[in-house]
């Protein structure tokens, strides 16, 4: 069974098309990565997903249903994660947002609910969730007093803590030095494990050693498995865009 | 002066602005989270209108003022969610108008010649047995909402697109801190008046904010660090014969100054 089957997707902000029509199949515990130019319509992608955009053309189902009725299964880490730094927020009470289940709750539940704040057992999942990305540490601590890298941590976090079955990251290590992309990109491999990942990055070197399928988005979709990733074995730790392209089987391509 | 206690006006004064400091405490932590000052500022403005809506029709003057700025917050809050790009043109334009509107309304009132200036800068000396039951009512009804909805407003408050895949209504709550912010506005006028309420949402919450670790505590410390301002300010007011509402104002700003030095100068204590 497909985790998201994207068929025919075709998308346009005004009358400038975003998305044409775009296909695409993620199995279960598929680590796929969407690469592509600024303004390729990664993040619209993502955000039609998600139900945050209005599908215009085709279909998207998540485990072949409306995503709508599925959203629940899907954990989603945000792109800019320096939004509201200054806020008085503790990261406990960020990750515990993950719950905030209001859809569908019975009435006779619903002022017990209210009235006691805060749910014992949805402190206890939000700890183990912090501990799942290794931040239990700084559970009490203010959000805006962690750095930029453990922050995205504690989103991811806040994903999981609604025990999602996909987790949808838009650029994850955008803001953050090197050595804490490499310990988002270990996390998620650990996570990925049990939980099918889509990235959407600029990071050309993550689509080499953690992705196995990458999709490349520019209006129109190039999509490919690297399971054969083994050829393309990074030999000098660097690669740029213009060499996955090549990969990708793109016609024209220049040493960089 | 502790004579000045025994007079009803001074007591009044003093419960009013306690329970006026909590109230735009509570509101006040939320139009600044939310980034809402301008909005709040526009509401506060526009709600003049609603003094001469009332003054000409004969109103009590909360209910017409509420009404009216509570109509603004729904129109504010309409155009806001629908047309993000011009929102500063459309606070601009509700904020001068609701003014006019007000201004003309009382001009057309028969024989009445109103104190423009204690609308402007307050009159907590004038406050009355009714007015305090009302200002009760409004904080008792903004304390159950918070008390009932908090995880859904702290949810919206810090991050909107992701309360709304959570299945929070953020149209809906996003609605509801405007209109509550309305109604604060209105009976923070009567303390400090339309042009320094945005002093009064705004001054003791940056304190409060600073010091806070969740938005629950910024609300509570900010109502607290509020009645302080106001208790001040309202007994330098009766000790040199000053106008109430800048006197408040302005021990705010006073208090805000050193808290800052104090906090360049020491690492800060959190709550």
């Amino acid at each position: 069974m497909s985790a998201i089957s994207v068929q025919n997707l075709t998308f346009a902000y005004e009358k400038q098309i975003v998305l044409e029509k775009i296909s695409l199949q993620v199995k279960e515990k598929d680590f796929l990565a969407i690469i592509g130019p600024n303004g390729g319509g990664k993040s619209t992608l993502l955000k039609l997903i998600l139900g945050i955009n209005k599908i215009q053309k085709g279909t998207i189902k998540i485990f072949e249903q409306e995503p709508s009725k599925k959203l629940s299964l899907i954990g989603y880490v945000p792109q800019n994660t320096n939004i509201n730094i200054d806020f008085p927020i503790r990261v406990i009470d960020v990750v515990l947002m993950g719950h905030v289940p209001i859809v569908n709750l019975p009435k006779k539940s619903f002022f017990k609910k209210a009235l006691r704040w805060r749910d014992e057992g949805e402190t206890a999942c939000a700890m183990g969730a912090l501990g799942q990305v290794g931040m239990e540490e700084y559970a009490y601590k203010k959000i805006g007093s962690l750095s930029g890298g453990q922050r995205q941590r504690v989103m991811i976090a806040r994903a999981l803590c609604a025990h999602p079955k996909i987790l949808l990251l838009d650029e994850p290590t955008a803001s953050i030095d090197v050595d804490g992309q490499k310990q988002i990109y270990d996390l998620l491999k650990v996570l990925n494990k049990s939980i099918t990942i889509v990235v959407v990055t600029h990071d050309i070197s993550v689509v080499l050693e953690y992705a196995s399928k990458v999709a490349h988005i520019n209006k129109k979709l190039t999509f490919h498995d690297v399971s054969y990733q083994a050829n393309f074995q990074k030999s000098n730790g660097h690669f740029c865009e213009v060499e996955m392209m090549q990969m990708l089987g793109a016609q024209k391509g220049c040493s960089c | 002066m502790l004579e000045a206690l025994g007079y009803q006006f001074i007591q009044n004064a003093i419960i009013a602005g306690v329970l006026v400091s909590f109230a735009s405490g509570i509101i006040g932590s939320l139009i600044v989270v939310n980034r809402m000052v301008f909005l709040a500022g526009g509401i506060a403005h526009t709600s003049y209108g609603g003094i001469g809506l009332a003054i000409y029709f004969g109103l009590p003057l909360f209910f017409g003022a509420s009404l009216f700025a509570c109509a603004a917050a729904l129109l504010m809050a309409f155009v806001t969610i629908n047309q993000r790009d011009k929102i500063d043109l459309f606070i601009g334009l509700i904020w001068a108008v609701g003014m006019a509107v007000g201004i003309l309304l009382v001009d057309l009132t028969p024989g009445y010649n109103v104190d423009l200036m204690s609308y402007l800068f307050g009159s907590i000396l004038a406050v009355s047995r009714d007015d305090i039951r009302y200002i009760s009512l409004l904080l008792g009804l903004i304390v159950v909402i918070v008390f009932l909805f908090y995880k859904e407003l702290l949810a919206v408050s810090y991050d909107s697109e992701y309360a709304s895949l959570r299945g929070v209504n953020v149209r809906f709550f996003y609605t509801l801190i405007l209109v509550l912010s309305a109604l604060t506005i209105v009976v923070a006028i009567k303390v400090v008046g339309l042009i320094l309420v945005i002093a009064l949402l705004t001054i003791p919450i940056y304190i409060a904010e600073k010091l806070s670790s969740s938005l629950a505590w910024m609300m509570f410390l900010s109502g607290i660090i509020s009645t302080l301002f106001t208790l001040v300010g309202l007994t330098l007011s009766y000790l040199y014969d000053l106008t109430s509402g800048a006197t408040i104002i302005m021990v705010s700003a006073l208090g805000l100054t050193s808290f800052l030095v104090y906090d360049k100068l020491k690492g800060r204590q959190r709550f």
